[in-house]
């Protein structure tokens, strides 16, 4: 009788603590952690979208521009840099991670902007409708990476907020030993869309 | 008037932890405003014509073509024209502008939003996730480099726009076999069968809902079961969008968002 009261009353204790401790923030640290883990994926597949489009590109303006040989190797030495550099979820928290990936994606954003207005210059080119495709799709891509950077940031923003507010300063630092995810730093004009003018 | 310190904190310039909370909570604040930084039109319409560049008889034009578009095929194109970009490029305006509009359907993100801006020479059609495979970048592109940016160029603002939504929806309904077979399905499946059966799943639902409240409040332990049909089906998210016809045809009342959302796809241009 004892036992079954006992138990009883264990179980109306958990039910009523979980209550207690949704009640005081303790899912909004996984709930953000694992809505900024998932913009992240976001961001990271368009970045990999955007270097799956470069080999087309490379061949593409090659077929004009071969003399443009300089420009066209530093776009495929970075494309290659790029896409060495992977960075998992677990290491969002680490920022000279996030530095490396950002600076690696950097160059690359910065190197094919030079391959696109490089090719302002080939009239030919630039009336291939491949070409026109393909720079039209990574333009996209380049927006839809900023897009991804922003919903990105904004979740981050709530969840490190969250680890250093409280009440969840307080499950962040017993239950969780949440660390504060490397936001993106300013380097926005860095990842501005290659502009092209038709 | 000496007696006034120069600073508000009590401990002179000083940070408290309270003030250091409070700093947070703006910071919050600030930083949950920053998400809607612009200043958006009301979504009138599907026609929302802020620059004053669309005249009435084409307007009622598109109209009629937008509603016939989403009574076919659900997809909801809507067309904006705003007097300001308000210092944003034309790419995060238009989308947050879609994202605070919410157009297409909540689970399949079919929106279009076609965004025109007079002041920065600046056009945009903004793709929502679910037709990125459809009426892709490139096709974006060449539909307002060729139907759109000349006619916007000699100052024919209607004509550059009818003729872009021309265009977008050629795109969308190209291949017309797969277009009517979506038709097909979504008719069986969405409008047929569902509309037919709410009223009759509706009085169930309540009766069911009903006798779990009173349970609950009789002291009853069993109910969880009965919210599995709520969270299971869509009816709260889709809800708003589910049957095309549904929607006030011109001049707005009643016209909304279903709850979609873009991340960036299709094209701009500028002339």
């Amino acid at each position: 009788m004892t036992t079954t009261m006992s138990r009883r009353s264990a179980v109306i204790a958990v039910i009523c603590l979980a209550g207690i401790l949704s009640g005081c923030g303790y899912n909004t640290i996984p709930t953000l952690e694992e809505q900024a883990k998932a913009r992240w994926s976001d961001v990271q597949n368009q970045y990999q979208r955007r270097a799956d489009l470069i080999p087309n590109l490379v061949a593409t303006v090659q077929g004009y521009a071969k003399q443009e040989k300089d420009v066209l190797t530093a776009v495929v030495e970075a494309r290659s840099k790029a896409t060495q550099i992977k960075l998992d979820v677990s290491q969002l928290t680490d920022p000279d991670k996030v530095k490396q990936f950002q600076d690696a994606q950097n160059q690359l954003t910065g190197a094919l902007g030079r391959l696109l207005a490089v090719s302002e210059n080939y009239p030919d080119l630039k009336s291939n409708a491949n070409f026109l495709a393909l720079q039209s799709q990574l333009e996209g891509t380049e927006n839809r990476i900023a897009v991804a950077r922003r919903d990105y940031i904004e979740t981050v923003r709530a969840y490190n907020t969250e680890i250093k507010t409280l009440p969840g300063v307080i499950w962040a630092k017993t239950v969780f030993g949440s660390k504060p995810m490397a936001e993106f730093a300013a380097n926005e004009s860095a990842q501005k869309p290659p502009q092209v003018k038709f | 008037m000496a007696s006034i310190a120069p600073n508000d904190s009590p401990r002179g310039g000083r940070w408290t932890l309270p003030d250091l909370r409070l700093a947070c909570v703006l910071l919050l604040c600030l930083v949950s405003g920053l998400a809607w930084a612009f200043d958006f039109p009301q979504l009138t319409g599907r026609v929302v014509d802020q620059a004053g560049i669309i005249s009435a008889a084409s307007r009622s034009g598109l109209e009629v073509k937008l509603k016939d578009l989403e009574d076919k095929s659900g997809i909801q194109l809507v067309v904006a024209t705003v007097k300001s970009l308000q210092g944003g490029d034309v790419e995060t305006f238009a989308n947050q502008l879609f994202r605070a509009w919410k157009l297409g359907e909540a689970k399949k993100n079919n929106g279009v939003l076609l965004l025109v801006a007079p002041t920065e020479r600046k056009v945009r059609i903004e793709v929502g996730y679910g037709l990125e495979g459809t009426l892709t970048d490139a096709l974006s592109q060449v539909i307002i480099a060729s139907a759109m940016a000349p006619r916007f160029k000699a100052n024919d603002f209607p004509g550059g726009i009818e003729r872009g939504v021309d265009g977008i929806i050629s795109v969308l309904t190209t291949d017309a076999d797969e277009w009517h077979a979506k038709v097909r399905v979504r008719a069986e499946d969405h409008q047929g069968l569902f509309d037919l059966l709410f009223p009759i799943l509706l009085p169930i639902l309540i009766f069911f809902v009903f006798r779990y409240m009173v349970r609950s409040a009789g002291g009853g332990r069993r109910g969880q079961t009965m919210f599995i049909p709520y969270g299971g089906s869509s009816w709260g998210a889709g809800g708003g969008s589910g049957g095309g016809s549904s929607w006030g045809g011109s001049g707005g009342g009643g016209f909304s968002g279903g709850g979609g959302s873009s991340g960036g796809g299709g094209a701009s241009g500028s002339w």
